[in-house]
């Protein structure tokens, strides 16, 4: 067990990547009810925006110089990508039966993964990613790498700026408001399209910072990479139950947390060792989610309205 | 609304699953002729190619595909079958086993084909074997290591038997590829603690699994063994494993596109010891994407490099002068030949019926057996075939990257 710190720090900084991406499926839902299925893609293109900007930035470019920029770059792809999903694909079926939207998440997301595939450069194969060096830190028995840092740090800021915004600020409260009634928040002046397209360009926005510290963290993008990143954040936006926005970035953690014990410790179980290892995590984590939701099935921290959790 | 969102998502998962499954309708422009016709004033039959020649993979699925045409174009320039001219028809099977089932449909039905080379990948080849089989039908592959297409599923525990008559491999199998790197490993790198990680997958288990009895059976210690899924990106729980077991080796079965992110986060992390693979990491793109991380990390290949063969020369220059695409650094020269066994072939069988070609369908049982009866030095070695349709030649090669390029370290052959 004397693994435990490290494989502890390991789950926290996967599970912080999760929430990042989880804050755009919970805000998402938590106002349209629409569950965003192209959103794993927006934070893959996100991360080419990210790296479009590097490649074309001088040689020589030092990382810390260019990194604002990166994620400037990917924040616009993202964000122009997710206002022109929710303009263009959602709104006119905001009053067609829940299918239709959600089978138009998932055409979406089709299209923008053979866009990247077909137009991107050089992207049928992974592309590599610029990162913060890579030597880790030692702090006790842990290692703790330098792109890691970055992650959490993006995490923790991302979300003190989002509880800020959404309580205090006009918009932020117009916001809680449109997700407690719609057709009442409307009817107090509120205007509902803009909170919808608001709410759809944070969630663009922090699914570029996670695409960003994801090529960091792991020194290469891919078209792909959207698709699993997009189910676990998902599953974590429902673990933390959906529409909360603490709860999505709990959930990332748990779920971040709960994959890296998983994997690393089941095994040693006497009779469990079939079940161990890192081509179990996936499973453990979707158990995990069974019974929470059996437990609590408005998730750990969702409200208790059914029509919300 | 809860159940009704559970709902929901199951039938989002459900269409999913059946989008990647969903198979694009091929036009079906065979062309029905009486090529089987017995005239031998000059007669056009194709050799049908079925490799990735778009997406992933592509580059060696290309490979394949000239290996082939320069090959065919060899025989037609040295009228090496008087009176039959040979062309290729290439498929793309974009290394789906679907689709490459539909291509192999396809080069059945045409009439002229008279026999296929390919595919890559092994996961591939199970879905196209059946097909060829009922047709009677020749398929070499100069590329599939997965030992279970020639010998069956039982093969390692010893009852091997050949499901299908009509499929031959030019590559020798993983068996004699994980053993390979068991003995490069253990006596000539000195390495005595091995971790060992697979994918799951047909190629990679069968791959890592043989390695991990090798290894040990050779006195070498197994550290630890793990799992990964295809798809992870990220695997620092496996890299502390690892760290703490203090291996001095990581054996990976499986592709390149989980094996450069797995050497990546272990370097990272600080532990210095190689990864080796198989051929499924053998790859320029490894080396790209891994970059520095990637230095010193092994992998065994079959074959001998081609450019090392002094009968391949030629093939090089050709493919050269042609501006062909692809790499045919590895599977070239077994194309080369698997075309070559397919053309000796039909020469055989023309010469035993009088110097004409018999009817198609029964041309076609004819080559199969006169395939397997191959005997010729190829420009990769020698060509022949066990009663598995196994090549006879078990030379492979371990390289390591030095400088970000794979260098050919050791070359030998594996007989268990």
């Amino acid at each position: 067990m004397h693994t435990l710190p490290q494989q502890l720090a390991n789950g926290l900084f996967l599970g912080s990547m999760y929430g990042l991406i989880a804050i755009g499926y919970t805000m998402v839902y938590g106002i349209v009810q629409l569950i965003n299925f192209a959103h794993g893609e927006i934070f893959m293109t996100g991360a080419f925006g990210a790296l479009t900007v590097w490649t074309n930035l001088p040689d020589g470019t030092s990382i810390w110089v260019g990194l604002p920029l990166m994620l400037i770059g990917g924040a616009i792809v993202s964000v122009l990508i997710a206002i022109g999903a929710e303009r263009f694909a959602y709104r006119p079926l905001r009053n067609a039966p829940r299918l239709a939207p959600l089978i138009t998440a998932i055409g979406l997301s089709l299209a923008l993964q053979q866009a990247i595939f077909v137009w991107y450069p050089g992207a049928d194969n992974a592309k590599t990613f610029p990162q913060l060096g890579t030597h880790p830190y030692h702090i006790g028995s842990v290692d703790i790498q330098r792109n890691d840092i970055f992650l959490v740090a993006a995490a923790v800021v991302c979300m003190i700026g989002l509880a800020a915004f959404v309580r205090t600020s006009r918009t932020g409260r117009a916001m809680q408001a449109t997700a407690q009634d719609p057709d009442t928040a409307q009817l107090m002046g509120i205007d509902t399209n803009r909170i919808i397209v608001i709410a759809f360009a944070i969630g663009g926005l922090f699914a570029a910072v996670a695409g960003v510290a994801s090529g960091l963290k792991y020194g290469q993008i891919s078209y792909n990479m959207g698709f699993q990143a997009g189910l676990k954040a998902f599953t974590a936006a429902v673990l933390g139950g959906i529409g909360n926005i603490y709860g999505a970035m709990l959930g990332g953690l748990v779920l971040g947390i709960a994959e890296a014990c998983a994997s690393a410790y089941i095994a040693n179980i006497p009779g469990m060792e079939q079940l161990g290892g890192q081509g179990w995590s996936n499973v453990w984590a979707f158990v995990l989610l069974i019974v929470v939701l059996l437990v609590r099935p408005q998730g750990l921290l969702g409200e208790r309205v059914a029509d919300r959790a | 609304m809860r159940h009704r969102s559970l709902l929901l998502v199951t039938s989002v998962l459900a269409t999913g699953a059946l989008t990647l499954t969903a198979c694009g309708s091929r036009s079906d422009d065979s062309k029905k002729s009486d090529g089987g016709g017995s005239s031998a004033s000059n007669t056009t039959l194709t050799i049908g190619v079925d490799a990735p020649l778009t997406g992933q993979n592509s580059a060696t699925g290309l490979g394949l595909q000239y290996g082939v045409q320069i090959a065919v174009d060899d025989a037609n320039a040295k009228k090496l079958v008087p009176g039959v001219t040979f062309k290729v028809e290439a498929l793309d099977d974009k290394a789906l086993p679907a689709t490459g089932q539909q291509n192999a449909t396809q080069l059945v039905q045409d009439n002229n084909v008279i026999g296929a080379v390919g595919p890559l990948n092994s996961g591939v080849a199970t879905s196209m074997q059946q097909v060829f089989a009922t047709a009677n039908m020749v398929e070499i592959s100069p590329a599939n290591t997965n030992p279970a297409l020639t010998q069956g599923e039982k093969w390692a525990s010893g009852t091997k038997t050949r499901p299908f008559k009509t499929y031959f491999r030019t590559a020798t199998t993983d068996a004699n590829q994980g053993g390979f790197a068991a003995d490069y490993a253990y006596n000539t790198a000195k390495k005595k603690d091995a971790f060992v990680v697979d994918d799951k997958q047909t190629y990679g288990a069968g791959l890592a699994g043989i390695f991990k009895q090798k290894f040990a059976a050779l006195g070498g210690k197994i550290a630890g063994t793990d799992h990964v899924n295809t798809g992870d990106t990220d695997y620092s729980t496996l890299v502390t494993k690892i760290k703490n077991s203090h291996a001095d080796l990581l054996y990976y079965g499986g592709q390149y596109d989980e094996a450069q992110l797995i050497t990546k986060q272990l370097k990272a992390a600080g532990v210095n010891i190689p990864l080796m693979g198989g051929d499924g990491i053998f790859s320029d793109t490894y080396i790209k994407v891994a970059g520095k991380a990637s230095e010193g990390d092994l992998a065994t290949s079959v074959g001998v490099p081609v450019t090392t063969l002094p009968a391949a020369q030629n093939f090089i220059k050709t493919y050269k002068a042609k501006k062909y695409p692809g790499d045919y650094g590895t599977y070239g020269g077994y194309s080369y030949d698997a075309a070559t066994a397919i053309i000796n072939a039909v020469k055989t069988v023309m010469d035993a019926n009088g110097g004409k070609l018999p009817a198609m369908n029964d041309a076609r049982a004819k080559v199969v057996d006169a395939v397997q009866k191959a005997d010729f030095d190829g420009i990769a070695g020698h060509v022949s075939f066990d009663q598995y349709g196994d090549t006879t030649n078990k030379q492979l090669t371990v390289y390591q990257v030095k400088n970000g390029k794979w260098v050919a370290v050791k070359s030998g052959t594996y007989n268990g």
